[in-house]
């Protein structure tokens, strides 16, 4: 049980390029904290330098109180799950479990009692003989976790653990890990790329881009107030929508009409030739489906659908817009860095699974105008924030933590 | 594969199978051939004869190859043996750890390896006299290193880049020291690089004739190849060809036997199910 603080932590790999540049973050008690970002973000130096395969340039690194910049993996007592499990192919199931309790020089039928009970945990009893060869992905990916459990850690470190797993074990492991870590409340820091696990897992979640941090909050906090472009773009999927605009007035120009917006709002946009309106593809509707109630707390407006997809819950439209070159270009750049690439400007619209609206027709949608974001383009920033709602629900879901902390304890 | 051509890979496997074999064939039929028999130009003896083993075992030759065989056998376990240790520790040092130097220690390896043995043999001869070390165990087994270290390093340090670094690290998180790692997780894993390693500098030791020659003059430390060459026949009119023949085979039975026990344990895909699978 401990807490992680990180105070300004750089590291510089040998051609003095920082893969992580000054990275402050505090991850409290029992906290499970994710790390989330494109490749090459540093998320996984972070992880490792926590853990201490990795060197730390400059900073400090204080685990439960200590500072642990010098000191070698083995004496931070914490626990890692590897991407690829790196289990000991030549140890039983039992053995790999065992491991760390045999270099503690633990006591024979202690070890045999914890590995027992991280085996009853994970459900591996009936495999404990067996050789990692022989087992298949999710059974080698729970051993691996029953070795990190064994020991009393003071932390967990999970470095992409579910990435080689298919989509429907992920799913379920997932769950699992969820469950283990409210269960045993152990402080967890998890690094991924995948944002269904960032969402789903986290207290809170710390976005990277290129080696600095450029949000940390709940998850709630990310999606519906991002600090920039950047955030706005990685979290979500699909991906927000970003639309060129130019000021008029209280009113945004946009490929799709006009969007009003409110006195607040205008104020805080005023003084922008060119703007950036972030969308969520919820936030749109086909027109035809929308209660008359809602409609004036949006705008509609026509456009031609390129293609539909219908995946039987949800359906997307694609709406190809025409936007200035600077922008196209920036555009392209944000989504070659959030490691997509999106080759034409369109919007992609959520519609109502049993909407009509079909590919290559002109049809009328819905927008509700209340939620969306405007960005400066230049700087990336999000000029529409409200810091105050943002520290609300990331509060909120501090307090639902520590409820369900508590939960499990009793 | 249509039946043409599974009898064409049939007939060529063949032909390469006589080609390789053929010699060692003539070789045993040799062995149990008696002295009038061995130029009579035919494949098969004209009566099976234990002769010439019986007189490299227990005969006149008895004396010069039974030690030579001993002498053979410890020079080059033990020559293997610290090729082995001592290429383990070089191997990880140099496919895990980053030092200056390190690209040189290799280049310096192959060079030692492709450098002529003829070439330092007598350097060595009038070395090894001044010092003591001619005609001692010791003599052949610091040439015999030479030989066997450079090829050991390169193999094992190929194996041990093979050895995902994931596995030391989670030794590490674990608790384990760098020793206790590279003991309890490396040394396993790489254990069958270890033997065909061994193998191979065994055989390179086993088949060593002009250091075998040239750094001994009695059976104190002389190995079996260079016996081989001292034989002679029951007269000078006799050729020694019929023992030489059977000492050769009899030389041969460990080297097969090695090769039939270890590669069982030369097992690839040892470590299936390590990393993803």
């Amino acid at each position: 049980m401990a807490s992680i603080e990180m105070s300004h932590i750089v590291k510089k790999y040998g051609d003095g390029f920082p893969a992580v540049n000054d990275v402050s973050l505090d991850i409290a008690d029992g906290e499970f904290m994710i790390l989330v970002g494109p490749s090459g973000c540093g998320k996984s130096t972070l992880l490792r330098m926590i853990v201490g395969l990795e060197d730390i340039t400059s900073g400090d690194m204080v685990i439960a109180g200590n500072r642990v910049n010098d000191k070698a993996p083995r004496d931070r007592n914490l626990s890692m799950v590897f991407q690829n499990y790196a289990l000991y192919p030549h140890l039983t199931v039992y053995e790999n479990i065992a491991f760390p309790l045999r270099l503690a020089k633990v006591p024979d039928d202690e070890v045999r009692r914890r590995v027992d009970e991280a085996a009853d945990v994970l459900e591996l009893r009936e495999h404990l003989e067996r050789k990692p060869a022989n087992l298949s992905g999710g059974q080698r990916q729970r051993v691996a976790m029953g070795r990190a459990i064994v020991r009393a850690a003071d932390a967990f470190l999970f470095d992409e653990p579910l990435s080689n797993l298919d989509a429907k074990l992920r799913g379920q492991m997932r769950t699992e890990i969820a469950r283990l870590q409210r269960r045993l409340g152990i402080t967890t820091v998890y690094v991924t790329h995948d944002q269904t696990e960032a969402m789903t897992l986290g207290d809170r979640v710390c976005v990277l881009r290129k080696g600095v941090i450029q949000q940390v909050a709940s998850p709630r906090e990310l999606y519906e107030q991002p600090v920039n472009l950047f955030v706005a773009g990685f979290i979500g999927s699909p991906p927000m929508n970003f639309l060129p605009a130019s000021v008029s007035g209280n009113a945004l120009q946009t490929p799709f009409g006009a969007i009003e917006l409110d006195e607040e709002r205008a104020k805080k946009v005023s003084g922008h030739d060119l703007l950036l309106v972030g969308i969520r593809p919820e936030y749109f509707e086909d027109a035809s489906l929308v209660d008359e109630a809602k409609k004036p707390r949006g705008t509609t407006f026509t456009a031609r659908v390129d293609v539909t997809e219908w995946l039987g819950d949800a359906q997307y439209a694609y709406i190809p817009y025409e936007a200035p070159a600077d922008v196209t270009e920036q555009l392209k750049e944000l989504s070659r860095e959030l490691d997509s690439d999106q080759l034409r400007t369109q919007a992609v619209v959520s519609i109502d699974s049993t909407s009509r609206i079909r590919e290559g027709r002109e049809a009328e949608f819905w927008l509700d105008t209340r939620k969306v974001h405007v960005f400066d383009p230049k700087t990336g920033e999000n000029l529409t924030r409200d810091a105050e709602a943002g520290r609300r629900l990331t509060e909120e879901a501090a307090e639902d933590r520590i409820e369900q902390v508590e939960r499990a304890k009793v | 594969m249509s039946t043409r051509e599974k009898v064409g890979w049939g007939i060529g496997g063949l032909i390469i199978i006589i080609y390789c074999l053929f010699p060692v064939a003539w070789i045993v039929s040799l062995s149990f051939k008696s002295s009038d028999d061995i130029a009579n130009g035919q494949f098969l003896p004209t009566a099976f004869s234990g002769a010439n083993y019986e007189q490299i075992l227990v005969g006149d030759a008895a004396g010069l190859f039974l030690p030579a065989l001993v002498n053979s056998f410890g020079i080059c376990l033990i020559a293997t043996f610290i090729s082995c240790l001592l290429s383990m520790f070089a191997a990880y040092a140099i496919a895990r750890l980053d030092f200056p130097g390190k690209k040189i220690i290799l280049s310096t390896a192959l060079a030692v390896a492709i450098f002529p043995v003829i070439s330092i043999v007598t350097p060595l001869f009038n070395l090894w006299r001044q010092i003591g070390l001619y005609n001692t165990w010791p003599g052949l087994i610091i040439p015999y290193l030479s030989l066997t270290l450079p090829i050991s390093i390169w193999t094992l340090s190929a194996f041990f880049r093979e050895i995902p670094w994931e596995m030391e690290q989670a030794a590490q998180v674990d608790g384990a020291t760098p020793w206790q790692a590279f003991r309890k997780v490396i040394v396993p894993l790489a254990a069958p690089g270890v033997f065909t390693t061994a193998i191979i500098a065994f055989f390179l030791a086993w088949n060593d004739f002009v250091y075998g020659i040239s750094l001994t003059s009695t059976e104190a430390a002389r190995p079996v190849p260079a016996a081989l060459g001292l034989f002679s026949g029951a007269s000078q009119f006799e050729s020694p060809n019929g023992p030489i023949a059977a000492a050769a085979l009899i030389v041969t039975i460990p080297v097969i036997v090695l090769v039939l026990l270890f590669q069982r344990r030369i097992v690839a895909g040892l470590t299936n199910g390590a990393v993803k699978g």
